[in-house]
């Protein structure tokens, strides 16, 4: 009853801000309507029982990818009346093509049933709680075990991500003097002329 | 009704869905608006494969999840690099201006 009415909160809360993170006038707003929606989405894992998960989704995020899309949003300077434009002028066909995607998911979701076999087919299944092994534990125990390649291949995804994300923004400003390491160390004794200076005398 | 069950999980989850894919429809010219709507498509398929994973007993849903996350971030990092590269060049991010690489 109470795990009903939680659900029921979460749910309701993040179909709620969800559509108004697409019908918000102001890009700011939608962010931070967008980061209520993994709010109450962390909510539902939770209640799901993947405590780890949700943790990543409110510290990844909320920290990061919605603050990255504030700050983009704050930092260009756009004409949100021009943007604004014909915005009801694809409703009807958006409204058309949402509504037959969603009768076709409901559809498909409401008659769904498991396969009877389906005990067979689980290849990890999820401790038992009385096992006292936390959520958190057990999806270490696969990620670094099973699902290791896997999980070097993401973190190569991140730096290929990093590295071109600072590539494409990186700037190049002419007249900026900056020290250059290569050249400063490959001066010899060479080309550093000494000259007897008299006394006196000048050069 | 106060059974919380398959259904409902993958109920919200469609509707989050059908919720990102009509903010694109939406929002044509705005493409931060538009990356937010992938952003909760990507929710929503998260939220199906944690619903699955947890009424399956199958912990690879939830593993799986993890991967899409960081193919979600990694995708958002670019996009919004890729963003900004076009406002400083262009002075402008709406959609129908981006049309340079046109024939």
């Amino acid at each position: 009853m109470i795990s009903a009415l939680i659900f029921y909160m979460f749910a309701g809360l993040l179909v709620a801000a969800g559509v108004m993170v697409i019908s918000a006038r102001n890009p700011v707003h939608a962010v931070l309507f967008l980061i209520v929606c993994f709010f109450n989405a962390a909510g539902l894992f939770l209640l799901l029982g993947a405590e780890f998960l949700a943790m990543v989704l409110v510290v990844v995020y909320v920290g990061a990818v919605a603050v990255l899309f504030l700050f983009v949003v704050m930092l260009l300077d756009i004409n949100l009346v021009e943007l604004r434009e014909g915005f009801l002028q694809y409703l009807p066909l958006g409204a058309l093509v949402g509504l037959i995607l969603l009768c076709e998911l409901v559809v498909l979701f409401g008659g769904w049933h498991f396969a009877p076999n389906v005990e067979d087919i689980v290849q990890h299944q999820v401790p038992a709680a009385a096992a006292g092994i936390s959520n958190t534990e057990a999806l270490g125990r696969l990620l670094y075990t099973d699902y290791a390649y896997l999980f070097q291949a993401s973190g190569l995804v991140l730096l290929v991500a990093m590295i071109g994300s600072i590539m494409l923004t990186h700037r190049r400003r002419e007249g900026v003097r900056k020290q250059v390491i290569a050249q400063q160390v490959a001066r010899n004794r060479s080309s550093v002329e000494v000259r007897k200076v008299p006394t006196g005398g000048g050069i | 009704m106060f059974e919380i069950g398959l259904a409902h999980y993958l109920t919200v989850a469609a509707i989050l869905f059908t919720l990102g894919v009509f903010g694109i429809f939406l929002n044509r010219k705005n493409v931060i608006i538009i990356m937010m709507s992938i952003e909760l498509i990507l929710l929503s398929v998260n939220l199906n494969l944690v619903t699955f994973s947890s009424f399956l007993n199958d912990l690879v849903g939830q593993v799986f999840v993890m991967f899409i996350l960081t193919v979600a971030a990694a995708e958002a990092a670019i996009g919004l690099a890729i963003v900004v590269v076009f406002f400083r060049n262009r002075g402008t991010i709406a959609v129908e201006e981006i049309s340079q690489l046109k024939g």
